[in-house]
This record gives structure tokens, C-alpha cells and sequence, in this order.
């Protein structure tokens, strides 16, 4: 996206066919929607979700990347793989993905793009305004990440995972401005700073306030743990618990958080996830990612800043700002 | 864990009723199947249209005109195709789902888009004993709640907003916003040119006190062409109707007076001789359009007085020229395209006759049509939260049911927001026994009155059937004698004291609906005299608490203007919105923004209002605030 990007008219069947969105979100950022380009990483019950929420949208393009060859259980969560192997065997997530999609909005280029995501280069991310990453390791996510602030043009990062009954969205929109909707109508122009995801991470757990969501730590113990044992996303199971444990202990003790911060019994359900999703969750975090996109892309409405969590046992959606570290840290 | 392996359970066996198919049911289909529902039955009286298409996402163009439950279906049993999904294409307060149909199921999830089917699936609910799972979404905003008899209010227990009417003498007289003039021009103008004209209408109500000849202004002369016929109308209702306004002058003391817009003001001669003429062949083809006719394709595109005009003139001869034979019947209609823009035109030229600021014809048409402001992404959540809370009534996990809020504008960090759902309010007709008592003037007002201002209209019962003691006065519904028909239709028009059975002060009479099957006791007190400002109906109900009347203001005058108009709701809630005494307040606070508050109060597709938010506090749960009017509340045990 290039800034202003709003000339030209919508076609009478854009008009028509989006006609109760734009009620929602103005002819403008229609118009910059029919012009966006959004790259998907990793396909699964959660990816879809948002996937079929943006070409419902009617963004301008949607590219996928999952080499993964089909198998059953990716039939779990996904309605975009219809139960027959006759139809999926032998093709790869991405592919069978991308032909359903299509079908949803003829108005949208949706293509599969093959590759590794681990080695997504940065001449590659420039065709693209948005990228969203599942299902990756910590390491992709970080590298992706970096390349994508790398580039000179603003590309939009975010990260999403569904583990179960619970979620997590991180977004980093590097600088973003705004037109804010103040409560009463008015607007006002903002601008928002987003620290990477390295050093979203990165922060001294004791200079979090107290309220801090439970899940942003348990989800950064196990990601430190898949990284440290070279374990993808999912692997770790509940026959970890004890060596999860203390590494929640390690983790603690250096960043000076009261364990109790992260229940065990919270740590418990992380594992006996896995890589199972919740349906309900996915549709949840998809939808949410929709929305956030959306307002990345049009400019409009205050974006989430940095991590929202969902977690079905509490039925709450919250978002949490986590600062960078503070510059004299090392 | 225990608990996920018995949620399994619980959803594999469950026999779930979904009612309605479209934005919210799409997207719920698709969730309960791939949770592992197995047996659903949905029921949705609609059709698809290309505006559905971008949310609802089952559906194909190629799927337009088709039964919305059944395409739903056969789009969802592509990915699971070993479940039961039974589609009815039908009305939901059709007489085939009674009580015992609704007996049937686990759990009822609504995703409907009308008060009026809600109130009736939350009685039938009650009736069968099943648990309701309600939702409603507008924009980004959407709510879920959970309703089990007994356990938590029911879906009326709280006052809704019904859909908002306003004083005649506004939309006749003093109109002050643009939906004024959408209504005028909808329910008025169109009305009387294109509608029944044997029905009462109000167009005139200020003009023609002049005892004048009785012929019809309306009415086209035999020797009168059809541009000359429709500049009349124009000069009729935008000059000499707005002169005649004018004359009363007490009306303007404290008002800005309108002017009068004449055709010869608003173009050039030239240009009324030549509007239309260059239609091309394209026009022939394709529904007759105005705007394709004059060349304004842009729907965006804020017109001119002119071009409203052009378009005034053009629309009323292509209704007169091209679709003849429907005048006399024609109801607005959102997708009727010569409507809507003989209706922006008509609305933008009388806004511009009081200064109000004119609209486009998108814009238009959405407060015409009252058009629900409608996203796939809400959507998708709301139905992913309709069905953990499913799952937890399957469970019987009512410690944790919540009705859960999702917001624009986040509130202490929430875009979702778990609120503990109230107990029954003990003073709820629907839910409880608690009799009514109505105030009315036995002596003068006809059991029709009755029936039509409180026991449809207020009570929501759909057949309802009324007796005095143990004398049946009146009966709706199939199945009468005609002699029994014959007899009502007299008691239909008496007034109380004279019915068979004579309703007096002190009476007590019930009315039952026994679809619904829903009996209500009503305590009738004699009044000689009501406020025509205050109690237009002329009886007044009490210890009732179904949906509020949002009359705007009263300007002394008893009759008003029904509208299904909602755009400026959002303006104009914020001193009118009927709520119990100190809630509005609090939940304002809660939500932490005005314009949360505002939309959720708002919807119309969005249940009850009133919240008490599920504070965390290293997750205990504690109530905010009580509700004063019910009272020392406690958690639900
Ligand atoms: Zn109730």
C-alpha cells in the first residue's frame, strides 16, 4: 500500500456485492482493500478463518505458503478440505486451500506460493502489505519478522497460533498512522510505534504490570522451550510437563516473576493442545485477525497494540501493550 | 482432562436447533460442525441476495434466489459430510414449530435479525424448557447471551428498544434530520403516488384545510401528459405544501422556516423539457432506472437540487411508464432500484427546502431500507462464541455461562467481554407469573384497541385469544366455525363495558397464545381520561417490561409515524434510550466509551442491554455494581 491509493471508482458489482461493509467502513477503505496484497504462512483451522474473512473483504490479492502435503489430520478444524482423499491426497495445504478460497470471491487473486517460509527472502516480502505467520517456529517467526522491517516499504506483521481453547496474536505494524474515531465521533490522526517481536519478547518480566495476561507468559516459556530442545510448534506434550515446569522456573527466577503468575494448570492445557485448534477459538482469533487487518490496511480505527490473548476457559479477549526493553538494558 | 473428554460427549449426542441462516447462521453452521455437532436443524424463511454474498459465505451467486437453510446445508455437508443437517425453508413463528417441536432439542442458538422472531423463539424456549443461546451483531459490535429458564433472564426480562417512530407533525411538518425526510418521502410520498390510496395517509395533514373541491391533487387529469402530471406533483409537495406550512406562523416562532421549492426554481426550462431524453436502448433492457437514464452511476455521488429534481421527475414517469400496472399496490421496497431513487430525490429535495444536508443515494437507501450495517469478521466471532457457550449449557456448566460483549473500542483491555448473566427478573410477564394491570376507558375503547396496542403489539403474541371470566370473547387463527369467526369479528368491535362478557373496571381478563403458550392475566382499570401527548394509545399497561416505545419527542401531536428508519439512532439515543434508573450510567462507565454504549443499546439485532462485568481480579470473580431496582443480586449457585 501506498499511502492515499483511494482513486477510481468502485465497479457497480463491488458496490453491490460489498454494499453492507462499506456501511461499516466507508468507500475509501474499500477502495484500499481492492488494493492490498496479503501473504499467509502456514495453513490451519485458525489461517483459514482470517483467510476467508479477507477475500470475503475483497482484498486486492491473498498468497499462500504450506508445502505440507495433506493429510487427515489437518481435516480437524479446516472446511476448506473436503474429507476425501481422492481430492487432497498428494497435493499440499496450500493448493487445496487456495482452490476453495477462490470459489468464495471471484473478485480476489488467491495463488499458492511455494517455498520454505524459513528462508522467505526480503525481495520477496516487498510485493506484499500484510504477512501473517502460524504455525512456525520461534525462529521463522523472528527471521520473517526481521526481514519484513528490513524492507523500505511498510509491510505489517503478524503472528497467530491457536492452541486449543486458547490464542495469541502478535502484530507489529513498525509505524503506523491512524485516523482515530474518538467516542462521540470526532476523529483525530494518530501515530503508533510498534516494538519487534524480538523485543516484544524480550522485556524484563518484572517491569510487566501485575495484570499482565497470564498466557503472554506461559506462551513465551514454551516457545523458549520448542526452541531450546529444536521441537516445532505442537510437538511438546503433556509427557513434558516437568521439564516445561522448570523451565517456568528457570524463566521466573531470571525475570523475577512470582511462578504463580503462570498456573500450571494453564501450562497443562498449552501441552495437552498440542496441535489440536478449537473450532470456535479459531473462528474467534481468525475473526479478529480480519478485523485487524482491516484496519491496517484502511488506516482507520485503533489497531491492537502488540499481543491479544482469547482464552475459552475465562471467555476473555484481551489486548496487552508490551514495551520493548528499555535502551540500557545490555 | 475430564471435562474436554465429556464436552465431546456432550456435543456428539446434542440435537441442536439453529434458527436463522444467514450472517450469523453461516458462520455457526460451519463452527458446530467442525466442533462435532452431528445433529442440526436450522430454519430460515429467506432467500439469497447478492448482498449477502460477501459474509455469508456459504453462499454463491449462482446461489441467489435459493432457500438460505437448504444451500447452507449442502455447502457445509461438502466438509462433513457424515453429519445431519435438516434445512426447513420456513418462518420461525410458523404453527409447524410449536412446543413440542422446540421440545425436541438440547439447545436453541438464534442468530436472527428481528425483535419480533426473538421475542417469539424466547417464549417458545421457555415453553419447551430448552436453553436459547441469543446473539446479534452490528458493525464490529456483537453480543452473545445464554438463556435457561429458572436459572438466568430470559430474553425479555430487560426492556428492548423497538424500532423507532416518530410525531407525524415532525415528518410532516418539522422535519430536522434526513431520516424525517426519508420517512416522509418513503411513507408518505411514495405511498400516496404509488401505494394504496384508499389508505389513510397523512401527506396533506398540513395543506389542504382549504375546503377546496374534493378531488384528489394526486390523482393525474385525463388531459395532463406525464412530465406535466409529475412537475405538478413536484410544485404541489415541495412548493405550494411547504407555502401552506409556512402560513402557520406560530409553528416557525422558534424554528428555521423552510422555503418552498418550485420546479421552475430547482431547473431551467430547457432542462425540464429535455430530463430523460437521453435515455439510451440500455435502459430497455435492465429494470427502469433513473439514474441509469440521467447518466448519475456513482450511488456515492452527493447530487445538486437539480439533479435531485431530474431524478424526481424521471423516476415518477418511469413508475407511471413502465410499470403501470403496479401502481395502486406498490410497497417501498430496499431492492426495488426506481423506488430508492425516487425516494433519495423526493427526501434530498425536502432537505433542502429546511436546510438539512442531502445524502447520497447509498446512503439513502441504507436509512430507507433500514440496512443492517453487516461484517463477516464479527460475524465469525460471534458464532465461535454462541458455541462455547453451547457447550457449556450441554454441560449444564452454568456456573461459567456468560454473555459475552465483543466491542469496537476495547474496554480495561477487552474486545471481548465475559459479563455474568442475570438472574430472572421476578416482574417479567413472560417469565414469571406476575399479572398486568392495564388502564383504559372501558366505556369507549373497542376490544380491537386492545388487541392490536397491547396484546399484539406491546405482549408480541401472535394468535393470541382473550377471555373474560370463563367466556371466550375472542379467538385468533385456522380452524374457527364461521359462525365462531362471525362472532368475534362483532366482539372485535364493541367496546368493553358491551362485549358478551362486559370488561369493567376490576375485571380480570387473560390472554393466551397458545403457540407460544404463553398466558398472561391482565387487571383492567377504568379511566375516563388519558394524556393525548403522553398516552397516545389511550390505555395504559403496566408492570410490563417488553420493548420501550423510543418515541423521539411528542410536539402535541397524539399520532406518530412508525418507522423501521434506524440510521440517526446512533445520535440520538443518548438522551431518549429508555433504561432502568442508574444502569445506563454504570454500564456507560463499564464500557468506558459513549459510543460502545450507544451501538450496543442500539442494535437492533442485539439483545438485552444491561451488564455487570465479570471483574478480574487474580481471576475472582466480583460483581461491579447492582442492578437497584432487583435488588441484593447473587451469583448464580
Ligand atoms: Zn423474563
Amino acid at each position: 500500500m501506498d499511502g492515499g491509493g483511494a482513486e477510481g471508482e468502485l465497479t457497480a458489482q463491488e458496490t453491490a456485492l460489498y454494499d453492507r461493509q462499506i456501511r461499516v467502513w466507508g468507500v475509501d477503505a474499500q477502495k484500499r482493500l481492492s488494493k492490498a496484497h496479503v501473504l499467509v504462512c502456514g495453513m490451519n483451522g485458525t489461517t483459514i478463518e482470517f483467510c476467508k474473512n479477507i477475500v470475503l473483504a475483497g482484498v486486492g490479492s491473498l498468497s499462500l505458503i504450506d508445502d505440507h502435503m495433506v493429510t487427515e489430520d489437518d481435516l480437524n478444524a479446516n472446511f476448506l478440505i473436503p474429507p476425501d482423499g481422492s481430492i487432497y491426497g498428494g497435493r499440499s495445504r496450500a493448493e487445496v486451500c487456495c482452490e476453495s478460497l477462490k470459489d468464495f470471491n471471484p473478485m480476489v487473486r488467491v495463488s499458492v506460493e511455494k517455498g520454505d517460509p524459513s528462508l522467505i527472502d526480503g525481495e520477496f516480502l516487498e510485493k506484499f502489505d500484510i504477512v501473517v505467520v502460524s504455525g512456525a517456529s520461534l525462529k521463522t517467526k523472528l527471521f520473517i519478522n526481521e526481514n519484513c522491517r528490513k524492507r523500505s516499504k511498510r509491510i505489517a506483521f503478524y503472528a497467530i497460533d491457536c492452541k486449543d481453547s486458547c490464542g495469541e496474536i502478535f502484530v507489529d505494524l513498525q509505524k503506523h498512522s491512524y485516523v482515530q474515531k474518538k467516542p462521540g465521533g470526532e476523529t483525530a490522526q494518530q501515530e503508533l510505534t510498534y516494538p519487534s517481536l524480538q523485543e516484544a519478547i524480550s522485556v524484563r518480566w518484572n517491569n510487566l504490570p501485575k495484570k499482565t495476561a497470564k498466557l503472554y507468559f506461559a506462551m513465551r516459556v514454551l516457545e523458549n522451550y520448542e526452541l531450546s530442545e529444536g521441537r516445532s510448534p505442537g510437538e511438546t506434550t503433556l509427557s513434558d510437563t516437568a521439564a516445561v515446569l522448570s523451565r517456568r522456573k528457570d524463566m521466573c527466577d531470571k525475570m523475577s516473576l512470582s511462578e504463580s503468575q503462570i498456573p500450571t494448570a494453564l501450562m497443562e492445557r498449552l501441552l495437552a493442545a498440542g496441535k489440536k485448534e478449537h473450532p470456535p477459538v479459531c473462528a474467534i482469533l481468525g475473526g479478529i485477525l480480519g478485523q485487524e487487518v482491516i484496519k491496517s490496511i484502511s488506516c482507520k480505527g485503533d489497531p491492537i497494540k502488540n499481543f491479544f490473548y482469547f482464552d475459552a476457559a475465562d471467555g476473555k479477549g484481551v489486548m496487552e501493550d508490551i514495551p520493548p526493553p528499555p535502551p540500557t538494558a545490555n | 482432562m475430564a471435562a474436554a473428554a465429556s464436552s465431546e460427549e456432550a456435543v456428539k449426542a446434542a440435537k441442536v436447533l439453529m434458527v436463522g441462516a444467514g450472517g450469523i447462521g453461516c458462520e455457526l453452521l460451519k463452527t458446530l460442525a467442525l466442533s462435532g455437532f452431528s445433529d442440526i436443524h436450522i430454519i430460515d424463511l429467506d432467500t439469497i441476495e447478492v448482498s449477502n454474498l460477501n459474509r455469508q459465505f456459504l453462499f454463491r451467486q449462482s446461489h441467489v434466489g435459493q432457500s438460505k437453510a437448504k444451500v447452507a446445508r449442502d455447502a457445509v455437508l461438502k466438509f462433513r459430510p457424515n453429519i445431519n443437517i435438516t434445512p426447513y425453508h420456513a418462518n420461525v413463528k410458523d404453527s409447524k414449530f410449536n412446543v413440542e417441536f422446540f421440545k425436541q432439542f438440547n439447545v436453541v442458538l438464534n442468530g436472527l435479525d428481528n425483535l419480533d422472531a426473538r421475542r417469539h423463539v424466547n417464549r417458545l424456549c421457555l415453553a419447551a424448557e430448552v436453553p436459547l443461546v441469543e446473539s446479534g451483531t452490528t458493525g464490529f459490535l456483537g453480543q452473545v447471551t445464554v438463556h435457561v429458564k429458572g436459572k438466568t433472564e430470559c430474553y425479555e426480562c430487560q426492556p428492548k428498544p423497538v424500532p423507532k417512530s416518530y410525531p407525524v407533525c415532525t415528518i410532516t411538518s418539522t422535519p430536522s434530520k434526513f431520516v424525517h425526510c426519508i420517512v416522509w418521502a418513503k411513507d408518505l410520498l411514495f405511498a400516496k403516488l404509488f401505494g394504496d390510496r384508499n389508505q389513510d395517509n397523512d401527506l396533506n395533514v398540513r395543506s389542504n384545510d382549504d375546503s377546496g373541491s374534493k378531488t384528489d391533487v394526486f390523482e393525474r387529469n385525463v388531459d395532463e401528459d406525464l412530465p406535466q402530471y409529475a412537475q405538478r406533483i413536484y410544485d404541489h409537495v415541495f412548493g405550494y405544501n411547504i407555502e401552506t406550512a409556512l402560513a402557520n406562523e406560530e409553528t416557525w416562532k422558534n424554528r428555521k422556516k423552510p422555503y418552498p421549492i418550485y420546479i421552475r426554481d430547482a431547473l431551467p426550462e430547457d432542462a425540464v423539457q429535455r430530463n430523460g431524453s437521453s435515455r439510451d436502448h440500455k435502459n430497455e433492457e435492465h429494470e427502469p432506472s433513473a439514474t441509469v437514464s440521467l447518466g448519475l452511476r456513482n450511488p456515492q455521488e452527493i447530487w445538486s437540487l437539480a439533479d435531485n429534481s431530474r431524478v424526481f421527475l424521471e423516476a415518477l414517469k418511469l413508475f407511471f411508464e413502465k410499470r403501470e400496472k403496479e401502481i395502486g399496490n406498490l410497497i417501498f421496497d430496499k431492492d426495488d432500484q426506481l423506488a430508492v431513487e425516487f425516494v433519495t430525490a423526493a427526501a434530498n429535495i425536502r432537505a433542502s427546502s429546511f436546510g438539512i444536508p442531502p445524502h447520497s443515494l447509498f446512503e439513502a437507501k441504507g436509512v430507507a431500507g433500514n440496512i443492517v450495517h453487516a461484517v463477516a469478521t464479527t460475524n465469525a466471532i460471534i458464532a465461535g462464541l454462541i458455541v462455547i457457550e453451547a457447550i457449556k449449557v450441554l454441560k449444564g456448566d452454568y456456573q461459567n455461562y456468560r454473555m459475552t460483549y465483543c466491542l469496537e473500542h476495547p474496554s480495561r483491555k477487552m474486545l471481548l467481554m465475559p459479563v455474568e448473566p442475570f438472574e430472572p427478573n421476578k416482574s417479567c410477564y413472560v417469565c414469571s407469573e406476575t399479572p398486568l394491570v392495564l388502564e383504559v376507558n372501558t366505556k369507549t375503547t373497542k376490544l380491537r384497541e386492545v388487541i392490536d396496542k397491547v396484546i399484539k403489539s406491546k405482549l408480541g403474541m401472535n394468535l393470541p385469544l382473550v377471555m373474560v371470566g370463563a367466556t371466550l370473547v375472542f379467538e385468533d387463527g385456522e380452524g374457527l366455525e364461521p359462525d365462531e369467526a362471525a362472532n368475534y369479528a362483532l366482539n372485535l368491535e364493541k367496546v368493553l363495558a358491551e362485549l358478551p362478557a362486559p370488561v369493567v373496571n376490576d375485571t380480570k381478563i387473560t390472554v393466551e397464545d397458545f403457540q407460544q403458550e404463553l398466558k398472561c392475566s391482565i387487571n383492567i382499570k377504568h379511566r375516563d381520561e388519558f394524556d393525548e401527548e403522553k398516552e397516545p394509545d389511550g390505555m395504559v399497561l403496566a408492570g410490563w417490561s417488553g420493548p420501550v416505545d423510543k418515541q423521539v419527542n411528542s410536539n402535541g401531536d397524539k399520532r406518530s409515524v412508525p418507522s423501521s428508519s434506524s440510521a440517526d439512532d446512533i445520535d440520538s439515543t443518548a438522551e431518549d434510550i429508555p433504561v432502568k434508573p442508574g444502569m445506563k450510567r454504570k454500564l456507560n462507565e463499564i464500557l468506558e466509551s459513549q459510543e460502545n454504549f450507544d451501538a450496543l443499546q442500539n442494535q437492533s439485532d442485539v439483545g438485552s442491554s444491561s451488564a455487570q462485568v465479570v471483574e478480574d481480579d487474580d481471576d475472582d470473580i466480583v460483581m461491579l455494581d447492582e442492578d437497584p431496582k432487583q435488588g441484593k443480586k447473587k451469583r448464580l449457585q
